[in-house]
C-alpha cells in the first residue's frame, strides 16, 4: 500500500496548508467604540506622482492631501461652496489684487506655525520650473509666473513677483488679469501651504508628509499601505471624527470589492463597474452613489478642416441626436451616469453655473432629425467616424461601443461609427496632446474646483491646455474674459453660461454623461459620504 | 565541469543584452509615457520638457540604451514616475514574488511528483484515471478562474482565509496564492512524472534493482524515480522563472504586490525604467535557473558528464 500513503501526504500537506492559512486569517478592520477612537480601513490605488502638493494632480494623492493639508479655503463636501478655512478674509477691489490675511492659531503637525510665508514660499516652489511640479500651471494667473516658469529656457526669477509677505499673517496677490473667482480656486490642494520641514530635508519629507490637516502620517509603505492617525492637537474646526485611516493599496478594485464582502476592509470607494449590479443588493444602504464634478465628452479635431469648416456644426449635432444616452447610461453603467444635457455638471448647482437642458434638442435622441442633419451637413468626413480610447483603464470599450452602436443604428448604416482602442492612458493622451487624433476621442474632464470656470476655459478657450481638439471661437473667449473681470459672482456666472450657449451652437464636443462617485462600506463605519471630487469625507466617518 | 559553466555563463552575455534591448525597444515604441502623467490635461511644455530630461526621453533611443545599460552596471536601475528608485521597488517586490514562487514550487515538487509516481507505478488503476481527470480539469480551467473561486470560497463565503494578501505578505498567508499560481504547473509535473516512471518501470535497469531483491522502497526512490526526473527537473527550472514573471494574473486577484504587480503598473504608466529593470532581472533569473537545471542533469544521472 505504498500508493496509498503517498496520497495520505499529500493530502495532509494540503490539509496543514488551509489549517494555517486559516490561522493566518480573520482580524483586520474596525477597533476602537464609537468614541472616534476606531480606525477605518480603505482601499487606495497607487499614487502616480510623489505626494507633493502641487504634483499631485490625480485622485488617489488627491485623497491624501486632502487629509493632510487645509488650505485658504476647503471645499463644503455637501455644497462645494469654497469656504474660509486657513483663510480669515481674502478680499478684493479690482478682481485683479487680493490682500489675503489668514488665521493666527494654525499650526503644522510638527509645530511650525503657519505663516504667510508658509503659503507664499510653497506656492513659489511649485510655479518654479526647476522643481518640476506638473500643477505649476495653477500659478500661472499670479504675476511673475513667465519668469520662474518660462515656456522655453531657464527660468530668471525664483520667486513670483505677484507674492508679496506683509506680516506674518497677511500677503498680497497680483493676478496677471482679472479673475473674480480666483480665491475660490483656493480650495485646491496644490495652493496648501508648506512646513519649512519640506525645504530643509526633501526626501525626508516626502517619505513621511508633514502638513497642517486633521491628520498626520503614521506610517508610510510606498506602493503598498499608508496608515494616518488623527491628530490631536489640530487647531481647525473639522477634527476628524475617528482615530485614524489605514489606506491600502489594491492591485484591483474587484479584489478590494471581495475584502468588504469578507469584512476585511471598511470602506471601497470606487465599486468595480462589474459588481455595480451586485452592489444594491450586497450592500443596501451602504453603497453610494451620488453626482460628481465629472463629465464626459466625444471631442472633435478642430485642426482637420474637414471638421472645423463651417456646417459641419450639423453633422456633430447630429451625432450626439444619434446618442441614446439614457439608454446607455442605464444599461452599461447601471444608472451611475447621467445624461448631459450641458458642459459643466450638477455638483455646481443652480447658482454655481450648472443649467440643466442648456445643450437643447442636440442633447435628445431623435434618429430621424440626427439622419437629417448629418446629411445636411454633408455627411461624416472620411464617411466614418473612428472614437478613439484608451483601452487598460476604466470600461471605456464597453460604452463607446454602444455609442457607435447607437449612431450606427440611427443612421442606419453599419459601419458610420467604429471604436478605435489605444494602448495605455499614456499613449493615447500623448496622441491627443499632439494632435494626431482624428474623428472623435473621448475626452472627460473632471473638476479641479467646483467652478462653471474650470469646465469651460481648460477645454474650449483657444490653446487652453485641455482643448486637444484645438476649438477656437472669438465671442467664447471674449465672454470668458469678461466673466473673469467680473467681480460679481452671479453676474460672472451668466456670462459663463452665455459663452456655454456657443458651445450649443458649435458644439466643440458632445456632451455624454455626468460620472457620478460610487463606493461602498462596511457596517462598522457610518457617515460615510463623498464629496463633489468623488472622494470620500475621510475626517467625517465613524466608526461605530 | 568547470569550462561548461564557465561557457554557459558567457553565453548569457548576449542573451541578456538581447533581450533587455528588445524590451526597451518595446517599451520605446508605445509612444511618449510623459503625456500620460499630467491627467486629461496637457502637460505644459516647459515642465513636460524637464520631465523627459529628467528621465533621460529626450534623446535617440539607442543613446538612452547605452546610458540604461551603463548604469545598471552600477547597480543604478533608475528612477520611476512617482520618485521611488527602481532598486528601491525591486527591493520591495521581489522577497514577496520570490516567496511565492517558493510556496508554487513546493507544491509542484511535493504535490506533483508524489502524484505523478503513484499515478506513473499504478498505471491504468482506477487512482490513475482519477489524477489525469483531475489534472485534466485544473490544465483546462485558466487561473484566474481557479483563482476567484478559491477567493470567492475560501475568503468570503466560508471566511477561512483572507480574500487578500497583506502588505508584509508572510508564507502562511501566500499559501492559496501558491496553490492557484501552482495549480497548472503542478498538473503538468504530475503528467510528466506519471509518463516516465511508466516509462523506466520497464527499463533493464529498474528489473535488475527487482532481481537484486532490492527493496521496494528503493527501487522506486533511487532507481527509478531519479531517473524518471530528468525532464521534470528540466520544467521546474525553466517553470521558476514563468511563475516570476507570469504571477501577474495571481498577483492582482490576492493583491500581492509583487514582480506582477510593479511591471503591471509600469507597463500601464508606460515606465521604461521600471519596466526594462524588472525584466532585466527576470532574465538573469530565468538564465541562472536554466543553467542551474542543466548542472542538475549530471548530479541526477551520473551518465551525464559535461566537458
Amino acid at each position: 500500500m505504498r500508493g496509498a500513503t503517498h496520497a495520505k501526504w499529500a493530502a495532509c500537506a494540503v490539509a496543514v496548508a488551509l489549517a494555517a492559512t486559516a490561522c493566518g486569517g480573520g482580524g483586520g478592520g474596525g477597533g476602537g467604540g464609537g468614541d472616534g477612537t476606531g480606525i477605518v480601513s480603505s482601499s487606495w490605488g497607487d499614487p502616480q506622482n510623489p505626494l507633493e502638493p502641487a504634483n499631485t494632480n490625480e485622485v488617489q494623492g488627491g485623497k491624501i492631501l486632502d487629509m493632510l493639508f487645509r488650505g485658504l479655503k476647503q471645499y463644503d463636501p455637501k455644497t462645494g461652496e469654497a469656504k474660509n478655512m486657513v483663510a480669515e478674509s481674502i478680499e478684493t477691489k479690482d478682481a485683479r489684487n487680493f490682500t489675503v490675511k489668514i488665521k493666527g492659531d494654525w499650526t503644522f503637525s510638527n509645530g511650525e506655525k503657519v505663516t504667510a510665508k508658509s503659503f507664499v514660499d510653497a506656492w513659489n516652489y511649485g510655479a518654479n520650473l526647476e522643481n518640476n511640479q506638473k500643477n505649476a500651471y495653477f500659478f500661472a494667473y499670479i504675476d511673475g509666473y513667465d519668469k520662474v516658469h518660462p515656456e522655453k529656457g531657464n527660468p530668471s526669477a525664483k520667486t513670483l513677483s505677484g507674492l508679496k509677505v506683509v506680516d506674518e499673517t497677511t500677503f498680497t496677490v497680483k493676478l496677471t488679469q482679472k479673475f473674480s473667482t480666483w480665491p475660490d480656486t483656493l480650495g485646491y490642494p496644490t495652493f496648501a501651504p508648506l512646513p519649512q520641514a519640506f525645504y530643509d530635508d526633501h526626501d525626508a519629507w516626502l517619505s513621511k508628509p508633514v502638513g497642517n490637516g486633521p491628520y498626520t502620517v503614521d506610517s508610510y509603505t510606498k506602493g503598498s499601505k499608508m496608515s494616518l492617525r488623527k491628530w490631536d492637537a489640530y487647531p481647525g474646526p473639522d477634527k476628524a471624527k475617528n482615530g485614524g485611516v489605514d489606506m491600502t493599496v489594491y492591485t484591483d478594485n474587484n479584489t478590494a470589492y471581495t475584502n468588504l464582502m469578507a469584512g476585511n476592509l471598511d470602506l471601497v470607494d470606487d465599486v468595480p463597474a462589474a459588481q455595480l449590479r451586485n452592489a444594491k443588493s450586497d450592500l443596501g444602504d451602504r453603497y453610494i452613489n451620488t453626482p460628481a464634478g465629472i463629465i464626459q465628452t466625444l471631442a472633435f479635431p478642430f485642426y482637420d478642416d474637414e471638421w472645423s469648416k463651417p456646417g459641419k456644426e450639423k453633422v456633430r449635432k447630429g451625432l450626439s441626436m444619434a446618442i441614446n444616452r439614457k439608454q446607455i447610461t442605464e444599461t452599461i453603467f447601471q444608472n451611475t451616469r447621467t445624461p448631459a444635457t450641458d458642459w459643466t455638471s450638477p455638483v455646481l448647482g443652480e447658482d454655481g453655473g450648472y443649467q440643466a437642458g442648456l445643450c437643447g434638442d442636440a442633447c435628445e435622441y431623435d434618429a430621424a432629425e440626427a439622419r437629417k442633419l448629418v446629411e445636411e451637413g454633408g455627411g461624416i468626413p472620411g464617411g466614418q467616424l473612428k472614437v478613439t480610447y484608451n483601452a487598460d483603464t476604466g470600461s471605456h470599450k464597453e460604452w463607446v461601443d454602444a455609442v457607435c452602436n447607437s449612431i450606427n443604428k440611427a443612421l442606419e448604416k453599419d459601419k458610420a461609427c467604429v471604436g478605435n482602442p489605444v494602448g495605455t492612458f499614456a499613449d493615447f493622451r500623448g496622441k491627443a496632446s499632439k494632435q494626431e487624433l482624428d474623428g472623435a476621442w473621448r475626452a472627460g474632464w473632471q473638476m479641479d474646483y467646483p467652478l462653471i470656470q474650470n469646465f469651460l476655459e481648460p477645454n474650449y478657450y483657444t490653446d487652453a491646455p485641455s482643448n486637444d481638439g484645438k476649438f477656437s471661437d472669438k465671442e467664447f473667449d471674449r465672454l470668458v474674459n469678461e466673466a473673469n473681470g467680473e467681480t460679481d459672482n452671479a453676474k460672472a456666472v451668466a456670462k459663463f453660461q452665455e459663452a456655454e450657449k456657443i458651445l450649443a451652437r458649435k458644439m466643440p464636443a458632445i456632451p455624454l454623461w455626468y460620472q457620478n462617485g460610487s463606493a461602498g462600506y462596511s457596517d462598522k463605519v457610518s457617515d460615510v459620504t463623498l464629496n463633489q471630487f468623488s472622494v470620500p469625507v475621510y475626517d467625517r466617518i465613524k466608526v461605530n | 565541469m568547470g569550462r561548461y559553466v564557465i561557457r554557459r555563463l558567457l553565453q548569457m552575455i548576449p542573451v541578456f543584452f538581447g533581450a533587455t534591448l528588445l524590451i526597451f525597444l518595446m517599451v520605446n515604441v508605445m509612444g511618449d509615457p510623459v503625456a500620460g502623467l499630467c491627467g486629461d490635461r496637457k502637460c505644459d511644455p516647459a515642465t513636460a520638457a524637464r520631465l523627459k530630461k529628467e528621465f533621460g526621453l529626450d534623446k535617440p533611443v539607442w543613446q538612452q540604451y547605452a546610458t540604461y545599460m551603463g548604469n545598471v552596471f552600477t547597480g543604478d536601475f533608475g528612477t520611476a514616475f512617482n520618485g521611488q528608485k527602481v532598486t528601491e521597488l525591486m527591493s520591495a517586490a521581489f522577497p514577496v514574488t520570490i516567496r511565492l514562487t517558493v510556496v508554487a514550487i513546493v507544491f509542484e515538487i511535493v504535490i506533483g511528483i508524489s502524484l505523478g509516481v503513484l499515478t506513473g507505478l499504478r498505471r491504468g488503476r482506477p487512482v490513475d484515471t482519477v489524477v489525469l481527470l483531475l489534472t485534466l480539469v485544473v490544465i483546462s480551467i485558466p487561473t484566474f478562474v481557479t483563482g476567484l473561486v478559491l477567493q470567492l470560497l475560501l475568503g468570503v463565503e466560508w471566511g477561512v482565509v483572507k480574500p487578500s494578501v497583506s502588505s508584509e505578505a508572510p508564507f502562511d498567508e501566500l499559501l492559496i496564492p501558491g496553490l492557484v499560481l501552482a495549480s497548472v504547473s503542478l498538473a503538468y509535473v504530475t503528467r510528466l512524472t506519471r509518463t516516465s516512471i511508466a516509462e523506466n518501470r520497464r527499463a533493464d535497469y529498474v528489473r535488475t534493482a527487482i532481481a537484486k531483491g532490492l527493496p521496494r522502497r528503493r527501487v522506486v526512490t533511487r532507481h527509478l524515480l531519479r531517473n524518471s526526473l530528468i525532464p521534470v527537473v528540466t520544467f521546474i527550472g525553466t517553470d521558476v522563472g514563468a511563475l516570476m514573471g507570469g504571477a501577474i494574473v495571481t498577483e492582482r486577484i490576492f493583491n500581492i504586490h509583487g514582480v506582477g504587480f510593479q511591471l503591471y503598473q509600469g507597463i500601464l504608466r508606460q515606465s521604461t525604467q521600471t519596466v526594462v529593470g524588472f525584466v532585466t532581472v527576470l532574465v538573469l533569473v530565468f538564465l541562472l535557473a536554466n543553467l542551474i537545471v542543466d548542472l542538475l542533469y549530471a548530479v541526477l544521472d551520473p551518465r551525464i558528464r559535461y566537458a
